[in-house]
């Protein structure tokens, strides 16, 4: 092939690109090294509400408060939502449905039969999973393109039935949605720090879950599932079984986000979990670099963070997610931060749904022009 | 209470072939991108939505002082459909360009384009919101702008105890007119063989002497014209529009358009006046708040029994 050696040259050049080093190293890391590194993470998470650094990162509005939502809120959101978009493949366009199924659940339970928090949140969790497989089971076997309008169609059924049903409060909402009951001490009132507290401890152990299960078979036939299904399925992955799974398992977490969501903000109603919602986690996302975990949390952080530090681009937020996708996707569709798996597979033009019709290279679209040109 | 059941039906059945018309001629803008690119041209609500604000600012320049009848009634109408469709088209033509070119050249994947669509889709809708309307209308882009009636809603006739009023006429002949000249198009000039071509096998197409890129323009031009004509029925008939009029709308032009069998042009017709029918019909018993979900429910079963949709794929041969 004619671009190879200008391939292999940008190889050898990456090696040194600092983001490659830092993978270099974690990938040979020992494990004392590694740990090291997890708990200074979970360190610098606990002193992360410090006052000090609020200053300069929100001084607008209280930071512990912006911590938890909607920065806490959407890096799990984002996780959950990573499951289905980057580890499986799916467009998932009505995560935001689980969320509200997991907020509703905790509300509705929590006000109406004043069962606790921790009973609630776990019944939100199963019944998002449930939903998700009621929801997954026939519309699984579809195109990846029709499924993205299903799930979308989806997250507004959830959305207008919870405004007509009055059970729920119909318009009105859920109000006075009980707080947990304390832990180790920890009271959940009206201050957020035990809140942020809870849903850090929630991240890690989403992530946790999460890093396992791609380490694991499970992981490896999502990856296969993701590059090419038809091949998988030859291989003997039971393909259909195991979208379902990652749809659970997003819809779990999209749950879990939503309980404590709720339980933070005493009120819901149905307009808490607008498409917008979804379309805002997808973009962290992708923005990020699907399918890898620190890249999707680093995009979660971004959206989330960058319109409550700016206030100016609160108003343009929309408008902007809006452009980066379209921007992402011409330029760097990999994300800021992807896995290097994925960005092969996404180079290669394969990553789930297959190319375009009519997607015939052109003169100047030829295939080693096309590796020179992304390097 | 059948009597009444009856008379309820009679003018759901109005009401649903008037909304179905609307749905079809946007559904065909789905359907024929669809059949050329297996893109979901998710911006293409967008698309029908500055199309209503093409209208709404025509009307409001010639500015009726009451509602005309005649010959001026249809000049008007006319002259909003040729504006709008030629807007729409236009801004599909530039959303083609800007939005999925760029990845088409680079053989991105389908998920990167689905992604893109959206991407223009969230940013469309904002710029209208937050500049667009504003600038054009002189009000909060934010609310919901009333269009000036023009046509004399006058009953011409009556089934049991359902007007059928001029309103009602006027929007499904006009998309039927719309609709044959579309179909005549691609079946029978030279561009629409080029199209139909390229949607049955991109690479021999090519091999053929068709220019795809020329070919994906034209169809998101006539996607996009198609849109705006419905754009311009819609102000007609339901006198406002907003900056999320779209949103709604482009899902069930697109259930509809599953409904008929995606790439298939008559199939769209079908399913656009299916789906208003249905939700219409269902509306009577569930109440017409549960008119969405009525439509999403029809397409997830239709996805689920009948992927390919009433009339099948047609457009294109189906693939996986």
């Amino acid at each position: 092939m004619k671009g190879d050696g200008v391939t292999a040259k940008g190889n050898a050049g990456r090696a040194f690109h600092p983001v490659d080093r830092v993978r270099d190293w974690w990938a040979e890391a020992p494990q004392w090294q590694r740990y090291t590194v997890y708990l200074a993470l979970i360190v610098f998470a606990l002193i992360l509400p410090a006052p000090w650094i609020g200053q300069f990162m929100s001084p607008q509005s209280d930071w512990t408060t912006v911590l938890f939502y909607p920065i806490g809120t959407y890096i799990l959101l984002a996780i959950g939502l990573n499951v289905v978009v980057g580890q499986a493949g799916m467009l998932d366009l009505g995560f935001v449905a689980f969320f509200a199924i997991g907020g509703y659940t905790l509300a509705y339970f929590g006000t109406k039969h004043g069962l606790d928090f921790w009973a609630t949140v776990v019944m939100g969790i199963v019944l998002a999973a449930v939903s998700g497989v009621i929801l997954g089971a026939p519309t699984l076997r579809l195109r990846g393109d029709y499924l993205a309008i299903v799930t979308l169609g989806f997250g507004e059924i959830v959305r207008i039935t919870a405004n007509n049903t009055n059970e729920i409060g119909g318009a009105r909402g859920i109000t006075n949605v009980p707080h947990p009951s304390p832990v180790f001490g920890m009271k959940f009132l009206l201050d957020p720090a035990p809140y942020y507290y809870l849903i850090v401890a929630a991240i890690v152990l989403v992530v946790v879950f999460s890093v396992r299960l791609q380490k694991s078979r499970v992981g490896r036939a999502w990856a296969a599932i993701r590059e090419d299904e038809d091949a998988a399925e030859l291989m003997g992955v039971p393909t259909f079984k195991f979208k379902l799974l990652a749809f659970a398992i997003g819809a779990m977490i999209g749950g879990l986000a939503g309980g404590i969501f709720a339980s933070k903000a005493i009120f819901i109603e149905p307009n808490t979990f607008p498409f917008i919602l979804s379309a805002t986690i997808l973009a962290a996302v992708v923005l990020g670099g699907a399918g890898n975990l620190p890249g999707v949390i680093l995009g979660a952080f971004v959206i989330a963070w960058l319109p409550e530090r700016f206030r100016f681009i609160a108003e343009y937020r929309i408008l902007l997610f809006g452009a980066v996708l379209v921007l992402m996707m011409a330029l760097r569709p990999e994300g800021l931060l992807p896995s290097r798996q994925r960005k092969a597979e996404l180079h290669e033009g394969t990553g789930g749904m297959g190319t375009m019709g009519a997607e015939v290279p052109g003169p100047d679209s030829d295939a080693s022009a096309a590796e020179v040109g992304t390097k | 209470m059948l009597q009444e059941l009856q008379n309820q039906f009679l003018t759901s059945t109005v009401g649903g072939l008037v909304i179905g018309s609307i749905y079809a001629l946007v559904a065909l803008g789905y359907t024929m991108v669809y059949g050329v690119l297996r893109l979901i041209n998710f911006a293409h609500s967008e698309i029908f939505m500055i199309g209503t604000f093409a209208s709404l600012v025509t009307l409001t320049t010639i500015a009726p002082t009451a509602p005309l009848g005649g010959f001026a009634m249809i000049g008007v109408l006319i002259l909003i459909v040729i504006i709008s469709a030629a807007v729409s088209g236009a801004s599909a033509m530039l959303l083609e360009l800007i939005a999925y070119r760029p990845l088409r050249k680079k053989g991105a994947t389908r998920l990167a384009a689905l992604i893109s669509a959206i991407g223009a889709s969230l940013f469309l809708q904002e710029l209208f919101g937050l500049e667009v309307i504003n600038w054009l209308t002189g009000k909060p882009g934010r609310n919901q702008q009333s269009a000036p009636r023009f046509v004399d809603r006058d009953t011409v006739f009556t089934i049991g105890n359902a007007d059928i009023r001029t309103d009602h006429i006027l929007v499904v002949i006009g998309a039927i007119i719309v609709m044959v000249i579309l179909d005549q198009f691609v079946s029978r000039t030279k561009l629409g063989r080029g199209i139909r071509a390229t949607a049955q096998d991109p690479e021999a197409a090519v091999l053929m002497g068709v220019s795809i890129d020329n070919i994906v323009r034209v169809t998101f031009l006539l996607g996009g014209a198609m849109a705006g004509v419905a754009a311009a029925f819609y102000v007609m008939e339901i006198e406002n529009t907003d900056y999320r009029v779209g949103f709604v709308l482009g899902i069930k032009a697109f259930t509809a358009a599953v409904l008929g069998g995606i790439g298939n042009l008559r199939g769209a017709l079908m399913g656009g006046i299916v789906l208003g029918l249905v939700e219409n019909w269902g509306a009577i018993f569930l109440g017409s708040e549960w008119k969405d979900v009525i439509a999403f429910v029809i397409l997830v079963a239709v996805l689920m029994f009948r992927p390919t949709g009433i009339l099948g794929e047609s457009l294109q041969r189906a693939r996986a």
